[in-house]
């Protein structure tokens, strides 16, 4: 049963709605997750902004001007209705006018790539962006150790979010109660949750960070066969996006899940710590 | 069924006023924060320092990675300004540079005019790097020229000599107190790397007049725009403070930051 349902019905079964609170979120985990949302935020802006100073993403080491290794790009261009923003991916070609390639206040239409309500800064200022940029990719770095020593000293990772068999075996079952919007309140991650936060604690913050480090030519004498593993200064740069989008993505879903499991609960713990669970013997009750 | 259906009815709801939350990100909020000088903005640039200091003493004698003749696929790229409007850079080139000379002054005991025909008898140093450049792009090509480490050896610097300054004989921009030609700077660390080079030579030929002739700046562990084009004159200091607008380049005046290897 789904404890958000109950909350608004309060003249029946109130008290038994209600499970006991548990301690979730130790602080280590709260105040990195707290860093990250602010970090990520300004390294999103102001990496949209370096994008558009060359809105185009290639396969390679290095990008083609003679020859075309281009699979991905945010242009525009003059057709018989005036300007056209449009987005091309592997080829296909999208009309993304108003949001990507030509955008702006009615009347004050630019060709730009990521419109200005995107960026920091709004207007074109690659210098600044990379400011911004490379002053959160420290925090970023920094704070993803911070979390991995916390994270291996007080147990959180082996306890809470490495994948056991058992999450194997429940992962149907997780995938189809989520498609029914129903959530189970427990201390311990489901087995999608596990995916998801592993997926970006494990794999797409280091990737983004090591594709960074990457594109960095003083970086790159330090480490040649960096570039080589990942197929080249421009193919890194292409990943580097890629997890951006994939970023952007779990953002979404984690804010729709989030506001669906019952927002005031899900905040209260990665607040204070303290998260409401399902009263025992309700369905969505849990061995631990 | 009821209480799904009401669950979806505040899953939706809930949704939308997220999606839309999404949408508030007005972000022109901290550009007044961001012009260069403010406090915050200097702040953020400290980041840069650390970088500098962290790659200074990582990669210390690093080479950058060179490539196979194979992978040089297309003419390099020139970017910036590509054809100089100046008279005085017509004039030399008029004469294929057989007038151009390189000055190499400031904190040194030996200042030097190097002809172009000097530059060519010195040893020489070919390459085939990758350039970056800070917009995002990278083109493959082979550099031939003389490492600037010979011609500091020549030169001599003072002790209290810190940066190289390259000056330029391009006017890149036009403001009140006249041409801004483009300059920029790199440390003595860098200026005596190995593949650090004077170029003359760019994929077998004489250096084209798009990418830098006759003299460009190659500084293969930092971006594109820390390796000056239509080199004029290489001046030696302790400090760049009182030069352009004090930040060492061109486009460091503009915000950019002035340590480019990342």
């Amino acid at each position: 049963m789904d404890a958000a349902v109950h909350d608004r019905s309060p003249q029946v079964e109130q008290a038994p709605s209600k499970g006991p609170l548990v301690y979730r979120q130790s602080r280590w985990t709260r105040l990195t997750h707290w860093i990250w949302a602010f970090t990520l935020f300004f390294m999103l802006l102001s990496g949209l902004q370096i994008f558009n100073a060359r809105p185009q993403l290639y396969i390679g080491q290095e990008s083609g001007f003679s020859y075309d290794n281009t699979v991905f790009q945010i242009g525009a261009m003059n057709t018989e209705n005036g300007p056209r923003g449009f987005t091309r991916i592997f080829g296909h070609t999208f009309d993304t006018t108003g949001v990507l390639g030509w955008s702006g206040p009615p009347g004050q239409e630019r060709a730009r790539a990521f419109p200005s309500w995107a960026t920091i800064p709004s207007y074109y200022d690659l210098g600044t962006a990379r400011v911004v940029h490379f002053f959160f990719a420290w925090v970023l770095s920094a704070t993803l150790l911070v979390w991995l020593v916390a994270g291996l000293l007080n147990g959180h990772i082996a306890r809470d979010l490495w994948p056991r068999m058992k999450d194997f075996r429940r992962l149907p079952g997780d995938i189809a109660a989520h498609l029914r919007l129903k959530f189970h309140h427990a201390r311990e991650y489901n087995a999608l949750q596990k995916l998801a936060y592993g997926g970006v604690l494990f794999i797409l913050l280091p990737l983004v960070i090591v594709t960074g480090l990457a594109m960095s030519p003083s970086v790159d004498s330090l480490l040649p066969w960096l570039n080589e593993v990942l197929g080249g200064r421009q193919t890194a740069r292409t990943i580097h996006f890629t997890v951006m989008v994939l970023l952007v993505l779990f953002f979404i879903v984690h804010m729709l899940m989030i506001l669906a499991a019952g927002p005031i609960n899900e905040l209260r713990s990665i607040v204070t710590g303290w998260y409401r669970t399902d009263p025992p013997g309700s369905d969505g009750e849990r061995s631990p | 069924m009821a209480k799904f259906q009401l669950s979806r009815r505040k899953f939706l709801t809930a949704a939308s006023l997220g999606a839309s939350g999404l949408m508030l990100s007005g972000c022109d909020a901290f550009d007044s924060h961001l012009g260069m000088g403010d406090g915050l903005r200097s702040f953020l640039e400290g980041a840069n320092d650390l970088t500098h200091r962290a790659q200074r003493l990582l990669t210390r004698d690093a080479l950058a990675p060179e490539f196979s003749e194979a992978d040089i696929r297309q003419p390099m790229r020139p970017n910036g300004v590509t054809a100089p409007d100046d008279a005085t850079y017509k004039a030399l080139l008029s004469n294929n540079f057989a007038d151009w000379r390189l000055e190499v002054t400031g904190l040194v005991e030996k200042p030097l005019s190097l002809s172009l025909d000097q530059l060519h008898a010195m040893p020489a140093r070919t390459q085939i790097t990758r350039h970056d450049c800070v917009e995002g792009w990278s083109c493959i090509a082979k550099w031939t020229g003389t490492p600037l480490s010979l011609v500091l050896d020549q030169a001599v610097a003072k002790p209290q000599a810190r940066y190289v300054v390259f000056h330029c004989l391009d006017t890149i921009d036009r403001n009140q107190s006249g041409d801004v030609k483009y300059y920029g700077s790199i440390d003595l660390i860098d200026a005596r790397h190995p593949q650090t080079i004077l170029a003359y030579g760019l994929n077998g030929k004489p250096l084209p007049v798009e990418n830098g002739a006759p003299l460009r700046a190659r500084v293969e562990r930092q971006l594109g725009y820390k390796m000056p084009k239509y080199l004029v004159k290489i001046e030696l200091v302790s400090s760049f403070a009182a030069m352009g607008g004090g930040r060492g380049g061109y486009w460091e005046d503009y915000g950019y930051d002035w340590y480019g290897g990342i």
